[in-house]
């Protein structure tokens, strides 16, 4: 008994400093955003490396979400003979929810993995401890470019998921099951408005990819330096990420769409 | 440095492609482009009813749309409701007698506020009160009262017999 007490305590302790550390690694990151932008070429390269590289799987994953949504919406509504709704189902559930949680969970799996890994595996191979050596802050030089570019990135690409998607369902809706081309559009557009949907759309993937980056960030700068701690490290990122979106997600829409 | 000029341009592109995205959603999705920065002016009418009119409910004229609902308050005085409409300004010849009416598109679709002009040479101006004004059609009082006067028919019809 006494035993699972000192083990309740001891978990406590670990997670609660573990809290601390990750807050103290934030506030330093956040500082370290000054000094990447008189460098631009440090943010070039990660946004090449956390955007452009994420461009392709986010856009075709769109396209067929997007296709997906229009086929199963068109054979619900049109049991209810209500075809011509489709557009709006379909923008409806990628600009509110679709767009930004799917994309962050791809973003997480595609990009998140990679940066853990690779600040792991620097941090395994001693590169972090050598740039100390020689006076470079690693948080400057390596984490802040790395968080200020998935931060940009992820509205960039939750709004490409949208559009993407929202032309997939309207080439699936009225290029193959015959729903009128106008209505498809001129109902979407009576119906999504730019400050409830889009814009809280757009800030719900601007939270994500905040929180996807600093978790990714966070669990390789605290990996344990082994092969076996990055690997650990990675798994962590993807399904912490996947568990800090999705519950974000429900809290998020509460508080967006509550009053309607 | 080749390298770096097509990373830039990659780059570039990227964010090029995000921002031309979020403008599709804006432009072609929302309702941005309708209604902008239009100027508007706004009238009002008081209804019986105003059954399930919202805000942002269309507001129309021979079926083009030509405003929106912006508030719908129930007056404590007049035990009525008051539906504050804004319609567009290029469409500031509506005469003082139209008369405005709720209707519903399609059998269940969403309820909008029809206008229909009179024959008056002066016309509604900001903040002017639509007097003359028809209820939206509440389907379960059409149905009561189909109900009450079939029964009332059959109950005569016994009599007479």
């Amino acid at each position: 008994m006494m035993q699972f007490f000192q083990r309740l305590g001891a978990d406590t302790r670990t997670s609660f400093t573990k809290l601390g550390r990750a807050t103290y690694f934030l506030l330093a990151t956040l500082a370290g955003i000054l000094s990447v932008l008189p460098r631009p070429r440090l943010l070039m390269n990660q946004l090449f490396s956390v955007g452009v590289l994420s461009f392709l799987i986010i856009t075709i994953s769109g396209l067929f979400v997007g296709m997906v949504l229009g086929l199963q919406g068109f054979y619900i509504l049109s049991d209810f003979g209500a075809e011509e709704s489709l557009g709006i189902m379909v923008a409806a559930s990628l600009v509110r929810e679709l767009g930004p949680v799917v994309t962050a969970l791809l973003f997480a799996g595609r990009a998140g993995s990679a940066l853990t890994a690779e600040i792991g595996l620097m941090k395994a191979t001693e590169q972090l401890s050598g740039m100390e050596m020689m006076a470079i802050d690693p948080i400057r030089r390596i984490i802040s470019p790395r968080f200020l570019a998935g931060f940009i990135s992820m509205p960039l690409l939750a709004a490409l998921f949208s559009a993407v998607g929202i032309i997939g369902g309207q080439l699936v809706g009225s290029g193959l099951l015959g729903v009128d081309d106008g209505s498809y559009w001129s109902q979407m557009q009576n119906q999504i408005d730019f400050y409830d949907d889009i814009i809280n759309g757009i800030i719900k993937s601007v939270i994500f990819g905040f929180v996807t980056s600093w978790i990714a960030l966070f669990e390789g700068y605290d990996a344990i330096p082994t092969s076996e701690g990055v690997s650990r490290a990675t798994t962590r990122t993807v399904v912490n990420s996947a568990f800090s979106i999705l519950i974000l997600d429900f809290i998020l829409t509460a508080l967006m769409f509550g009053d309607k | 440095m080749q390298h770096t000029a097509t990373q830039d341009t990659l780059v570039g592109l990227f964010v090029a492609a995000g921002i031309a995205g979020l403008f599709f959603l804006a432009l072609q999705v929302s309702n941005l482009s309708s209604f902008g920065s239009e100027e508007t002016y706004s009238v009002t009418a008081s209804f019986e009813s105003s059954g399930g009119l919202k805000v942002k409910s269309a507001v129309s004229a021979a079926g083009v749309k030509i405003g929106k609902v912006t508030a719908i308050r129930f007056d404590p005085k007049t035990y009525q409701s008051v539906v504050t409409m804004a319609i567009e300004s290029q469409y500031a010849t509506l005469p003082e007698d139209t008369t405005a009416s709720i209707f519903t598109a399609g059998l269940l679709g969403e309820q909008y506020v029809n206008l229909e002009p009179g024959g008056s040479d002066d016309v509604l101006k900001n903040g002017s009160k639509i007097d003359i004004t028809q209820s939206a059609i509440i389907l379960e009082k059409v149905i009561g009262q189909f109900l009450f006067k079939s029964a009332e028919e059959k109950a005569q019809g016994d009599k007479k017999e």
